[in-house]
């Protein structure tokens, strides 16, 4: 049992890359669209702020799933062909970007309008305030949360498994397939991700525990 | 482009999305009521265990919270049958699953509760000689439960829409019901258009009934 699955080690470690290939993909993207849909939200014309907010809630209400299978099936169906890990990407970044918006909006709310008021009032441009005020003392309240919810990308990555991409969980059916050796690899499979997300929540709540000192 | 929508065959397999609705929703009901109570009795112990069974809480409920749910999902409907001899139908073994998840989950809002809990109340149950029993069911938990209500309506709402992985081993819910239509009627983005919106109705309908109850409880104070 144990040489079947040494054997298949390194299969499950490639499998294991593109789990976090994929993760650091929709990462990446969601944080940038993310910013700039938040601050859109935050600070945009009203049907702006009405756009941003209708994304974020649809996306939110629906379960990862079905949003993964609609853009998987439903691209194509409209004329556009995407490999389908760039269709699974897209579909987790959305899904990510909906909750970056959320950090962001949670994060500059949380900062006194007074500040925002003094800036205005010393003269600084609406990028100067951002740049100079707001976002200096947002992002120790947006990185916590925003790194705690980095394990829902790679947990959430688990569901590309069911496009017929080979990430780490899609690896470890197959090797099941061949070996029927299901418990001992489900655990495995279990101990990597938990690993991996575990050092995450870990970091968040260090995180959050430096940047308590800050009061309103 | 040039996909015209046509909605006629979504209608006529509609029962496959309606009785995939409601079977959700039943696995959802299900699996957070044993839910509730996983986490209301492991949160009530943890707060006044000691180190041992606080490690061991802690680790069950990290442990389910950083492992994705599908590989729980097949962990306990693949994995577990080959080593412990049970056998169960894809349901059961779901609600199996969801109810730990959820577990997990709960132990968590209704610790952080549970801490919140002013002090002072406990000293003046303790003052006017309740018992430890009845201070915890009639002091700390009614006082945590209103504590904990937005972060419960918010966590009810995720495990429902978490229903939709029982799709992957074949458990006939919404999003079993959309693949199904989605593969015999290439309807895809029709049938998609109206589970979304089914989705969403029910989140906003279950978000709509709990913030009443939140509004209810609130006033009792």
């Amino acid at each position: 049992m144990l040489i079947q699955i040494a054997y298949a080690l390194p299969f499950l470690a490639q499998g294991f890359a593109l789990t976090l290939w994929v993760s650091l993909l929709v990462v990446v993207f969601s944080l940038i669209a993310g910013v700039i849909m938040g601050v859109g939200l935050v600070y945009g014309p009203v049907p702006l702020q009405w756009a941003v907010r209708i994304f974020s809630d649809t996306i939110r209400g629906i379960p990862i799933l079905v949003l993964i299978f609609f853009v998987y099936y439903g691209l194509p169906a409209v004329g556009l062909h995407l490999p389908s890990f760039w269709a699974a990407v897209l579909a987790l970044t959305l899904f990510k970007t909906a909750q970056v918006v959320e950090y962001l909006r949670g994060a500059v709310g949380s900062i006194p309008r007074g500040q925002s008021e003094a800036a205005m009032a010393i003269g600084l441009t609406f990028r100067q305030r951002l740049a100079y005020v707001i976002f200096p003392q947002a992002f120790r309240r947006f990185l916590p949360p925003w790194i705690n919810g980095v394990t829902d990308a790679v947990k959430g990555s688990a569901l590309v498994s069911l496009l017929g991409i080979t990430d780490l969980m899609q690896a470890i059916n197959q090797v099941i397939g061949r070996t029927y050796e299901a418990m001992p690899l489900y655990v495995l499979g279990a101990l990597i991700y938990f690993a991996v997300n575990y050092a995450l929540s870990l970091a968040s709540r260090r995180l959050e525990r430096r940047f308590s000192f800050i009061r309103e | 482009m040039g996909y015209a929508l046509n909605f006629n065959l979504i209608w006529r397999h509609f029962d496959k999305l309606w009785g995939g609705l409601l079977l959700s929703l039943e696995l959802a009901v299900i699996s957070i009521a044993i839910g509730i109570v996983i986490g209301l009795v492991l949160a009530v112990w943890y707060v006044s265990a000691g180190r041992i069974v606080r490690t061991i809480i802690a680790a069950y409920v990290e442990f389910i919270r950083n492992v994705p749910l599908i590989l729980l999902v097949y962990l306990v409907f693949y994995g577990l049958p080959t080593v412990v001899d049970i056998a169960y139908s894809a349901p059961t073994s779901f609600v199996v699953t969801l109810s730990l998840y959820s577990g997990a989950y709960l132990v968590e809002v209704f610790r952080s509760g549970l801490e919140a809990v002013p002090r002072g109340q406990l000293d003046a149950g303790k003052a006017i000689g309740l018992t430890p029993w009845q201070r915890l069911l009639n002091v700390r938990l009614p006082t945590m439960l209103r504590i904990t209500l937005p972060a419960l309506s918010n966590t009810f709402i995720s495990l429902f829409k978490d229903t939709s992985v029982a799709s992957v081993i074949s458990v006939p819910e919404l999003t079993y019901g959309a693949q199904w239509i989605n593969f015999n009627t290439f309807r895809i983005v029709e049938v998609y258009l109206v589970v979304t919106a089914m989705y969403l109705v029910t989140g906003y309908i279950m978000l709509f009934a709990l913030r009443l109850v939140e509004r209810r409880f609130r006033a009792a104070r």
